[in-house]
């Protein structure tokens, strides 16, 4: 690619006179000439003009300094990164559905809500949960909708002197700052040195201002709390419920659900366990389970089944805990979902589990002897290692990952969870092949030797990227945000 | 299965390699109550060919609409281009750019956004952006609360979209924000009313609309001084599209520019994946949620972007972050781009023109039939409009009677008024047939 | 003389004035200062609570006050420099603070004591 022609922001592409889209011709009058001067706008805004050609150009060389699931492998932990199957993208661009307007009366749009409430059965079904909705946006708009459920389930029962969430140390950064969103206070719950929580420490925070405490099942760290069953009925006797963070759901298909753990309320991240693609940060989806009994308070607009076998909108309901979005979520990608648990059936989504499960346990062996493992396994579909055994070097987890990048894959997730101060949190799914892993561990033992031998030139990786260690001091201290904030440099 | 490259071998080797049996011994910690010992309740596996027949034929259970419903949501065209782009996997496949190395396709595209959302509303800094309009709208709200520190009341104009308010309402609910709605007058905010419930105090933002629910520009001529004598942050909600020919955001003197961009280039896809921009004057820089990318350079001396001013975010402050969003709408931070660019100013004014004019004309032909008259007729509307309807007709009996004829007319607000919205993807036929089934009630 | 908390903040007391900002360790763990979020002259500040937050590239952290009173200046040097922190903090304080009850400084720890705390936090 040549770099100097391609690397320019769209704006750089810009000639006065250039358009990029051709418009109708109507025979109507300009009515816009009739409209108030002091309403409209007076400078034109500062936008590209660009042909269809460049723009087509412009954004595919741009993409090719990406590097997707479809680029190669990507470990990286939580994040739950497999293969999003092209039937899928196929069928969220469906003529007919992409034409649906969200206001349309439930008569006139059936199809749309046939796929939203089958989706809607099927994740009940694999979350052991009475009823989801699939309106929330994301896997943190889910948290926060599902600790809305909560709060709106305390509040029908007038208990108001719960205004607390235990969380665990070892917790995605969104369970807190959910729960602060949802008007909670946070409290912290400790984790033993097998990465569990400690029960007993759990026990002593426990009472009647707790609202709430949430779990992932497994944990970042890729354990199973194996004392579920202890802290649900611990959590209940207090009067709270239980949260489940889904983020980590891929190794429990086919082996045990939520529902039957213990856990109230729930979220499932579909872009995650349900191979929808995550767009570069999104559009995502993060659909909220509950059990029975707690159906009333889910958002609306909920989308419900008739006796006739017809569907409906339900958009109003007074205990309801309000509405989380305009309308019904992220509505092409419950599309990709359906597509791929169709696809699955029940006996493959039964196989996702144990396959994500052990090719984590492939890695984590073939691997311990030259990486720290804080927490002997098995593990589920991750692990952490903290580091490197041999930190002589002074390599650091930054610069392993930093190297990964050289020999063609992504990073793992580093310095998370925060237990460990040199985190390595590596997830590989169901979907990669024996041969990927083969190449990964092989690429990771490399980096282990270049870190003994060569500790430098593993310190300066990466070295075969199009960027190499981009100035983020730089970035934070004199922000520059936009094209026009580059006029003065850069 | 298709997507399991796992063979019987595979498996039976790499299990021996963890020393392991069988796939069960790795699950040995988790109790054997807890495990699911049944098949799941769902059908079986089906071929690529099924799935499609299975989406084919639920589809096929509808029949798209002649759309004249906006309401937040509007039928306006896609470029191809656009769709071709994002199918790219390099852009579809790839999560959060946490790398910079290897993620500059989406962190240039995300700048590119930033910068064509700024200068579209006038203001300065533009995040990644937000889930939709109504939550970009909620997390502004909060914004405002949090920059007010012990101020909790937040006013919000009664003609801005009620789902907006909806939603505006539940995030304020469980965060103790007061929320109360500022009267209406002929269809706009009623200013007296607003300047009443400002001298009452302790006000930390004030939330506004235009175009409004019922498609009309909103004054707001001296507003920003009132409000910011109160302290106050000053927020407008407005779709995207329409900025290009109305004084934006930053031109009325907002605080935060706040909206849905689903009519930059998203299809109306049953409500989403839609776009929730944010664009804030540089002062609340630090005070915006969600993810900013920044231009910087790197070791050779190239311009290279990567996000910054991570420090307010969940994954470093936990909960004491701006907010608890993690991810963005990240595609569709794209299609924007892309269809802001192939559009330019003059293609973005053509298209507000052409809805603009479809919709007066659609206007004057419906009040000409004498079933239905514009409900504020001395308010200026670009290409939505309120009609109310005359005795003794209903709102009901105007839309079946279009649906009947292919045609979503409009949405109703009540039984007596209805909103109606033009884009430039409607045609002349489409609206004689419109006018024509209206007539002949 | 000078006071410190266990959160890694000073006070250097002058009079009835305290100059407050963050330790030498605290600043050496943080790493580059990209920006520190300051009080206004003028607000108050309470023994204990929250003044403030600094932030680097990759972590935050909220800044607490060692004792109670009013902001009698802030160090704007800080709002375009704020790497003047890493430079020297115990130079480049963050606030000055007319202390309303000088009593409370026997709450807060000795530079000994600190180092200790220092000390047990690097293993």
């Amino acid at each position: 690619m040549n770099r100097s022609l391609y690397s320019k922001l769209i704006f750089e592409h810009s000639r006065s006179g250039r358009r990029g889209t051709d418009l109708p011709r109507r025979p109507w009058a300009d009515a816009m000439l009739h409209l108030p001067a002091a309403l409209m706008r007076g400078e034109a805004p500062a936008l590209p003009e660009v042909d269809e050609p460049t723009v087509a150009r412009h954004y595919t060389n741009q993409s090719t300094n990406n590097f997707g699931v479809d680029t190669g492998f990507y470990p990286l932990g939580s994040c739950t990164m497999k293969y999003n199957p092209k039937l899928s993208d196929a069928l969220a661009a469906d003529p007919v559905i992409s034409r649906l307007h969200p206001a349309q009366p439930a008569s006139t749009v059936q199809s749309a809500l046939e796929i939203y409430w089958t989706l809607q059965r099927a994740l009940s079904e694999i979350g052991g949960m009475e009823e989801f909705t699939l309106n929330p946006f994301a896997g943190a708009h889910g948290e926060l909708t599902g600790l809305m459920v909560i709060h709106a389930y305390h509040d029908s029962r007038e208990d108001y002197a719960r205004t607390r969430v235990i969380v665990p140390d070892s917790a995605h950064g969104t369970n807190p700052a959910s729960a602060h969103v949802a008007g909670y206070e946070v409290v912290e719950v400790k984790s033993l040195p097998d990465g569990t929580v400690d029960v007993d420490d759990l026990r002593s925070k426990l009472d009647a201002t707790i609202a709430a405490v949430m779990m992932t099942n497994p944990n970042t760290v890729g354990m199973f709390e194996k004392n579920i069953p202890e802290i649900a009925e611990m959590v209940h006797a207090a009067g709270a419920l239980l949260y489940y963070d889904g983020a980590n759901l891929n190794p429990m298909l086919g082996v045990a659900r939520p529902g039957d753990m213990g856990f109230d309320v729930m979220h499932i991240n579909l872009h995650k366990t349900f191979s929808t693609p995550h767009g570069g940060g999104g559009p995502g989806a993060g659909p909220v389970g509950v059990r029975k009994g707690l159906e009333e308070f889910l958002p609306v607009p909920r989308v419900v089944k008739n006796s006739d076998g017809s569907f409906d909108v339900i958009d109003r309901c007074d205990s309801s805990l309000g509405r989380v979005s305009a309308w019904f979520g992220n509505y092409t990608v419950f599309i990709r979902a359906l597509a791929y648990i169709l696809s699955l059936g029940a006996e493959g989504v039964a196989k996702v589990g144990p396959l994500a499960t052990l090719n984590a346990n492939y890695v984590m062996n073939a691997l311990k002897d030259l990486y720290l493992l804080p927490i002997p396994g098995p593990c589920k579909h991750e692990f952490v290692f903290d580091g490197l055994i041999d930190k002589s070097g002074g390599v650091t987890t930054l610069n392993v990952a930093k190297r990964l990048l050289d020999l063609g894959f992504h990073a793992p997730t580093i310095y998370f969870p925060l237990l460990f101060h040199e985190s390595l949190m590596i997830e590989p799914t169901e979907t990669e092949s024996r041969e990927t892993l083969d190449a990964f561990i092989a690429a990771m033992r490399q980096i282990a030797g270049e870190a003994a031998e060569n500790p430098e030139f593993v310190k300066s990786a990466p070295h075969d990227t199009p960027v190499v260690h981009p100035d983020d001091t730089q970035a934070a201290l004199t922000p520059k945000l936009t094209y026009k904030d580059l006029q003065d440099g850069i | 299965m298709r997507f399991f490259p796992h063979t019987p071998a595979d498996i039976r080797e790499m299990l021996e390699a963890c020393g392991a049996a069988t796939l069960d011994d790795l699950y040995s910690d988790v109790p054997e109550s807890l495990r699911l010992r049944r098949a799941y309740d769902l059908p079986a596996s089906l071929s690529e060919p099924e799935v499609r027949e299975w989406f084919e034929a639920t589809a096929s259970k509808c029949s798209p609409l002649v759309c004249f419903a906006g309401a937040g949501a509007y039928d306006h065209y896609c470029p191809a281009v656009i769709d071709a782009i994002t199918s790219r996997s390099e852009y579809l496949t790839a999560y959060t750019p946490y790398q910079p190395e290897i993620s500059q396709g989406t962190l240039q595209y995300i700048f590119e956004y930033q910068s064509m959302m700024a200068s579209l509303t006038g203001l300065d800094v533009c995040n990644a952006s937000m889930y939709d309009g109504a939550t970009a709208t909620a997390e502004a709200m909060i914004m405002a609360v949090n920059a007010a520190k012990r101020k909790r009341r937040v006013l919000v104009s009664s003609t801005i979209n009620p789902e907006v308010a909806q939603v505006i309402g539940t995030y304020a609910r469980y965060q103790g924000i007061a929320v109360e709605m500022i009267p209406q007058k002929d269809g706009v905010t009623d200013r007296a009313e607003l300047e009443l419930m400002l001298g009452a105090g302790d006000v930390a933002g004030v939330i506004a609309s235009t175009p409004n629910y019922y498609g009309i520009l909103e004054d707001f001529t001296g507003w920003a001084d009132l409000i910011h004598k109160a302290k106050a942050l000053f927020i407008i909600n407005s779709p995207a599209l329409p900025l290009a020919v109305i004084k934006p955001q930053g031109e009325w003197g907002a605080d935060i520019a706040v909206g849905d961009a689903q009519t930059l280039g998203m299809p109306l896809s049953y409500g989403g994946p839609y776009l929730g921009y944010m664009v804030a004057a540089k002062s609340l820089m630090r005070k915006l949620p969600g993810r900013i990318v920044g231009a910087t350079t790197d070791e050779k001396g190239q311009r290279v972007f990567v996000l910054t001013l991570q420090a307010r975010e969940q994954h470093i402050r936990r909960e004491k972050a701006t907010s608890n969003i993690c991810s963005n709408q990240g595609l569709m931070t794209l299609r924007a781009g892309m269809y802001l660019s192939l559009m330019g100013a003059d293609g973005l004014r053509e298209v507000n023109r052409l809805s603009t004019d479809c919709a007066h004309e659609l206007a004057r032909r419906l009040e000409a039939t004498g079933k239905m008259r514009l409900s504020h007729p001395a308010q200026p509307f670009l290409n939505e409009f309120k009609m109310t309807v005359a005795d003794p007709l209903t709102t009901a009996d105007i839309l079946d009677a279009l649906r009947r004829e292919g045609i979503l007319g409009g949405v109703a607000i009540d039984e007596r008024e209805m909103i109606i919205a033009c884009t430039e993807t409607r045609t002349p036929a489409q609206m004689d047939k419109y006018v024509s089934t209206v007539k002949n009630l | 003389m000078t006071y410190y908390l266990p959160t890694h903040e000073y006070a250097r007391v002058e009079g009835n004035i305290a100059y407050i900002g963050i330790s030498r360790f605290a600043a050496e763990q943080l790493g580059n200062v990209v920006y520190v979020d300051m009080p206004e002259a003028d607000d108050d500040v309470t023994a204990g609570e929250e003044f403030g937050a600094i932030e680097s590239v990759k972590a935050a952290s909220d800044l607490f006050s060692p004792v109670s009173g009013a902001v009698v200046e802030i160090n704007e040097h800080l709002i375009d420099n704020p790497r003047l922190i890493n430079e020297d903090p115990e130079a480049n304080w963050i606030i000055k603070v007319e202390m309303n009850d000088p009593a409370e400084l026997e709450n807060l720890l000795s530079p000994e004591a600190y180092a200790e705390v220092c000390k047990a936090e690097k293993h």
